[in-house]
């Protein structure tokens, strides 16, 4: 595997809601390497406070060399992050950690029977599950036999999105905490219906939605894999400061994750 | 002191490129500029980032006799230009180092430190007798100063008849070189750096973490699981500083100089200070290319100087009072 520590000039910046931002970035080199799931750390102001890089999700990646970061303002790196405009260069470590992997077979995201997969994506959870629907799309899979099911606070923060999905052909189911568009309520709702038929199912955000989803699936007997936010320092398994725990002792989230089979680790389900 | 330009190495100034090498003790280094322990994991973590040959030395994670799980998260807390980690020493233990680490860590060009902590002073010589005799094992650095266990260390660290007892149990079960990392969490640094130097060691190296802590009002608890944990990077610089100078003047060990180190000026100061060498700690995790720019940043600066060799440099801070 291979990691690249890259300036990247910012190609376009886009505002998808009030406090939700996508930056498009030339990195050649981790645009050529990275698989979806995989993160990237970036060094937001060039300065020392704030000190440490942020990670991100790649959440699409181009043929050409460019990558797009979706986030959430949320504290004073993003907000640093938010501002830079198109032309500036932002120092990107990347592509980092383990990202989501097709049934036993590598990532090559081919699968044992053409029973549907399912993505679920919560809030900023859903910026590496585009990157993995355009990878399944490019493998050939019939999308719209496949679920995705995104969810966040508003309609807002959406839409945008949801459309991309579509453009692929999956079929999108949508809930929101206010029901500004689609069910309103929690993402979990939905998935009793579909979880009977599916091989696989990816999911990335809020770690209440991931654990519910998880105790679904375990009760269906259906492998999830789950993709996990923790503090980091470097991302690079040196400081040892992202552990969580897993069913036999710690992980580091940056080295062994941030996908992880969800059975390997302690959700403790009531 | 104006900033370096990183780009004019080896191409400016008077004459050909001066000559970083240093020796510590025993230990004969290319350059000065060595990584931290903690803060490079086993070296290999950067391997397709840093050109590991450029670096001076290697430290690895420091090693215990028996395997240690570490704390529990959350860990680590960003603060106003530094960090706090509450790591708790995770380690494999020094059999699986010896079996699983050294075989990549000695194919490297650069020569490797290994970082050494123990619960009582027996256990630090039975790891300084294990390492012994392993191939492509430069020197130990005896780390009596981590703030993140609850046994020994900190007494280790900040009592200096402890200190000296456990330089003494290293030096009787090893012939490598010796340095002793000293901790900032006392009153009288100068008296744990001559209670080392006293009891054999070859060096010493300063400063380790300063305990610290973080706090969130919302939920009214502390952001470390460990409730304190380990300050680092550029905040603690000053007082590293302040430190590796009032050690440097009262010893005659060679002193490596750590704390907050990024730039080459930063490292600069304390060389200037009177460290023979410095080590690059949480830099690494922010900027990897760090150690790297540092080491051609000094050959800038030699050269602009007109100074052929770094040693020359080294404690010719003028501070005008005697
Ligand atoms: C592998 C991974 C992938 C991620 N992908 C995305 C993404 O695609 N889009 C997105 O919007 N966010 C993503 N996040 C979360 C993102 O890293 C945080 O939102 C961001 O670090 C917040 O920084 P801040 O300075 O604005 O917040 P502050 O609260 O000011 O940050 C203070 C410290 O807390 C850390 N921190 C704060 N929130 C989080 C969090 N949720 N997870 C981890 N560390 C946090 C920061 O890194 C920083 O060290 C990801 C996190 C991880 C670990
Ligand atoms: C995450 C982390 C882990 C560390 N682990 C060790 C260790 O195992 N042994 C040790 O002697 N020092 C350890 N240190 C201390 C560093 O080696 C160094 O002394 C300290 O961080 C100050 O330097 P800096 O400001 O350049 O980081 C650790 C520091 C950090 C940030
Ligand atoms: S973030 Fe440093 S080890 Fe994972």
């Amino acid at each position: 595997m291979s990691e690249f520590q890259q300036k990247c000039s910012i190609l376009s910046r886009d505002r998808l809601a009030f406090d939700v931002f996508r930056l498009t970035l030339q990195a050649p080199g981790i645009a050529a390497t990275a698989c979806p799931g995989q993160f990237v750390m970036v060094r937001v102001s060039d300065g020392l406070d704030p000190l440490l890089r942020r990670p991100f999700s790649i959440h699409r990646c181009f043929a050409d060399g460019r990558i797009s970061l979706l986030f959430k303002v949320i504290g004073k790196g993003t907000e640093l992050l938010a501002r830079r405009c198109i032309g500036d260069q932002v120092d990107l470590v990347g592509p980092l950690g383990n990202g989501f992997v097709g049934n036993g077979v590598g990532n090559g995201f081919e699968f044992s029977d053409d029973r549907p997969v399912c993505l679920i994506g919560g809030g900023m959870g859903i910026a590496p599950l585009l990157f993995l629907a355009e990878q399944l799309h490019k493998s050939g899979r019939e999308t719209e036999k496949d679920h995705v099911l995104l969810g966040a606070r508003t309609q807002d923060e959406l839409t945008p999105l949801a459309d991309e999905f579509s453009n692929l052909g999956y079929p999108v189911q949508l809930a929101t905490d206010d029901g500004s568009v689609g069910h309103k309520g929690f993402i979990p709702d939905l998935l009793d219906f579909i979880l009977p038929t599916v091989e696989q199912v990816y999911t990335c955000g809020p770690h209440l939605m991931m654990k519910n989803v998880v105790r679904q699936c375990q009760q269906a007997e259906v492998p999830c894999q789950v993709s996990l936010e923790t503090h980091m320092a470097c991302g690079m398994g040196a400081c040892l400061g992202c552990t969580v725990n897993g069913k036999k002792g710690l992980v580091h989230v940056c080295k062994q994750g941030p996908v992880f089979d969800a059975d390997q680790l302690e959700w403790s389900l009531e | 002191m104006k900033e370096l330009r990183m780009e004019s190495a080896g191409n400016t100034g008077r004459g050909s490129t001066p000559d970083l090498g240093v020796q510590i003790g025993p230990l004969v280094l290319r350059n000065p500029v060595m990584t931290a322990s903690g803060t490079f994991g086993y070296a290999r973590e950067f391997e397709n980032l840093v050109d590991l040959a450029q670096l001076g030395a290697i430290i690895v994670k420091g090693i215990s006799l028996h395997p240690k799980p570490g704390n529990p998260p959350p860990r680590i807390v960003e603060t106003a230009c530094g960090m706090l980690n509450a790591i708790g020493l995770e380690n494999v233990g020094v059999d699986r180092f010896i079996s699983g680490k050294m075989p990549y860590l000695y194919k490297l060009s650069s020569p490797v430190v290994v970082n050494i902590l123990g619960d009582s002073v027996e256990e630090y010589s039975e790891i300084a007798r294990r390492l012994d005799r392993v191939e492509g094992v430069a020197a130990l650095e005896v780390n009596i100063s981590c703030p993140n266990v609850k046994k020994g260390g900190v007494a280790f660290g900040t009592v200096p008849e402890m200190a000296a007892r456990v330089t003494e149990a290293v030096r009787g079960g090893s012939r490598l070189p010796l340095i002793v990392k000293l901790s900032p969490n006392v009153t009288d640094i100068v008296l744990m750096a001559r209670a080392v130097a006293d009891a054999g060691a070859d060096a010493v190296s300063l400063i380790n973490t300063l305990i610290g802590m973080a706090i969130d009002p919302i939920s009214r608890s502390p952001r470390l699981a460990n409730v304190i944990g380990g300050l680092s990077g550029p905040a603690i610089k000053p007082v590293a500083l302040r430190m590796v100078w009032q050690v440097a003047q009262a010893i005659s060990l060679p002193v490596i100089g750590i704390g907050g180190i990024t730039t080459a000026n930063d490292a600069l100061e304390f060389l200037l200070a009177g460290a023979s060498a410095v080590q690059v700690g949480t830099a690494n995790f922010y900027d990897p290319s760090a150690a790297g720019n540092i080491v051609q940043g000094i050959t800038a600066y030699l050269q602009e100087q007109g100074e052929d060799r770094l040693v020359d440099i080294v404690g010719t801070l003028q501070t005008g009072i005697d």
